[in-house]
């Protein structure tokens, strides 16, 4: 048990570790004189024309909504998976209708138009 | 315990920080070259040392140079702290993924848990912070279009990828990822790719889409969104958004060897241990290395996709046929198995 998730653990403290020794080094080594063209946003030259914190179209919130869904499915399925030779053809038939139900509120989806992008 | 930390050590050394960072920063260089190549240009050459130019190789130390000395500005952002750490957000889910990729047999491999695969999908989940909070917290037109596109992309595509899975592990019965290497065994008939070519080329397509590259490089594009998510990032924090972009490349290929090309496995090759370990450790170091320069060549080959056609990919092509397939393999095992 230890064997298998200690070395997660300390592979998890290498990275992090190895990602701040990044940042602090750049941090060290660079020069920092920072004015008020610097530090406003981006737009090619001009003054920024609005607030970054804008409008964002609501089929983004549709997608994050669809995903939740369909990887809430692949976490049943995977499980399915494995045990697959052993629950043999009811259990296959099982996962078969579990999938049509789902089938059918994606066809629904697709036919209201969430799936549209212009 | 101490040997255990002392062997767990060593073992990330020697694969990620060794194999690992060494391919991701050798790609910085190779992107630029095989480009050059593909588009009948010269390429890097300018950096030198006393006149050596070494066919560009030395843009490696002199980018690594500049990241770190050149400025690092912070925007005025409401979000500064976000801001700065969303680089390493980016950053360790790229990396921490080869905890489960077996790159040798026996115990050659991080952390044998036997949860694998879920560790790999956990991780790509978290990966989509590092982008979306980093065009968030940048305050910027650009980069809030860029980062809003990474993660409907990201997560879109996630979704093929973990079903596209689901067929792998009904014909393998396991999500050890060392367990599947080892059924896949050393008949190439057997491999992945064969039993589920299908899995193969979405699976593909996916993690392309996943590492937001071309032709799925619309987060980042630069004709429209400068730079995308990472338009307001300079120097270091700059650079560690490549450099895990680089890595993420090496890890979706070491992900796909796994799965579809045997893993370590050699041809024909069924005994283990001495000598013909060093030889399938160099089988999959060599299979990850032809993938890396798959995903280059794909890159450099197609144009890149409106945003449009990219989530129709992804919902209306790529996730039915992943539901297709997982139905076809369960119908087909019924019959082999009876």
């Amino acid at each position: 048990m230890l064997a298998n998730y200690l070395p997660i653990l300390l592979f998890l403290i290498v990275s992090i570790g190895l990602g701040f020794t990044l940042l602090v080094a750049g941090k060290l080594l660079s020069p920092s004189k920072p004015s008020a063209q610097k530090n406003s946003p981006y737009e090619c030259g001009f003054e920024a024309f609005e607030d970054a914190r804008m409008k964002f179209d609501v089929r983004y919130y549709l997608v994050a909504i669809l995903f939740i869904l369909f990887d809430l499915e692949i976490a049943f399925l995977f499980p399915w998976a494995i045990v697959l030779d052993d629950i043999g053809v009811f259990g296959f038939l099982a996962m078969v209708v579990f999938l049509l139900v789902l089938v059918v509120g994606f066809i629904y989806e697709w036919m209201r138009g969430a799936l549209e992008w212009e | 315990m101490t040997t255990l930390i002392l062997y767990a050590l060593l073992k990330i050394a020697g694969f990620v920080l060794g194999y690992v960072m060494l391919t991701a920063t050798l790609l910085t260089w190779i992107e630029r070259k095989q480009s050059a190549l593909a588009q009948d240009r010269i390429g890097p050459a300018r950096a030198s040392i006393m006149g050596l130019r070494l066919g560009g190789l030395l843009h490696i130390p002199a980018d690594a140079i500049k990241s770190f000395t050149k400025e690092d500005f912070i925007p005025d952002t409401p979000n500064p702290w976000l801001f700065k750490f969303a680089p390493v957000i980016a950053f360790i889910p790229a990396f921490v993924m080869f905890a489960v990729i077996p790159f040798g047999p026996g115990d050659l491999i991080i952390s044998s848990a036997s949860f694998g695969v879920l560790f790999i999908l956990a991780v790509t989940g978290i990966s989509v912070y590092g982008a979306t909070l980093a065009g968030w917290a940048s305050n910027s037109s650009l980069s809030l279009l860029g980062g809003l596109r990474a993660a409907a992309q990201m997560i879109s595509y996630e979704v093929t990828m973990g079903l596209s899975l689901v067929g792998i592990f009904m014909v393998y019965e396991d999500v050890n990822l060392q367990n599947v290497v080892i059924r896949q065994g050393s008949n190439v008939l057997n491999w992945g790719i064969v039993t589920q070519p299908l899995a193969f080329f979405l699976f593909l397509a996916a993690v392309i889409a996943e590492t937001k590259r071309g032709p799925f490089d619309v987060a980042e594009g630069e004709s429209e969104l400068v730079a995308g998510y990472f338009t307001e990032y300079s120097a270091m924090r700059f650079a560690m958004f490549m450099l895990g972009e680089f890595i993420a490349i090496v890890g979706v290929s070491a992900v796909l060897v796994t799965f579809f090309l045997g893993g370590w496995q050699v041809p024909g090759l069924e005994e283990t241990g001495g000598w013909y370990t060093v030889l399938q450790v160099s089988a999959f170091a060599l299979k990850t290395w032809f993938l890396c320069w798959l995903q280059l060549m794909i890159r450099w080959t197609l144009p890149r996709f409106r945003y449009d056609q990219i989530m129709h990919l992804g919902w209306r092509i790529l996730l039915p046929l992943s539901l297709l397939n997982v139905l076809v393999t369960g119908i087909v095992l019924a019959i082999i198995h009876g």
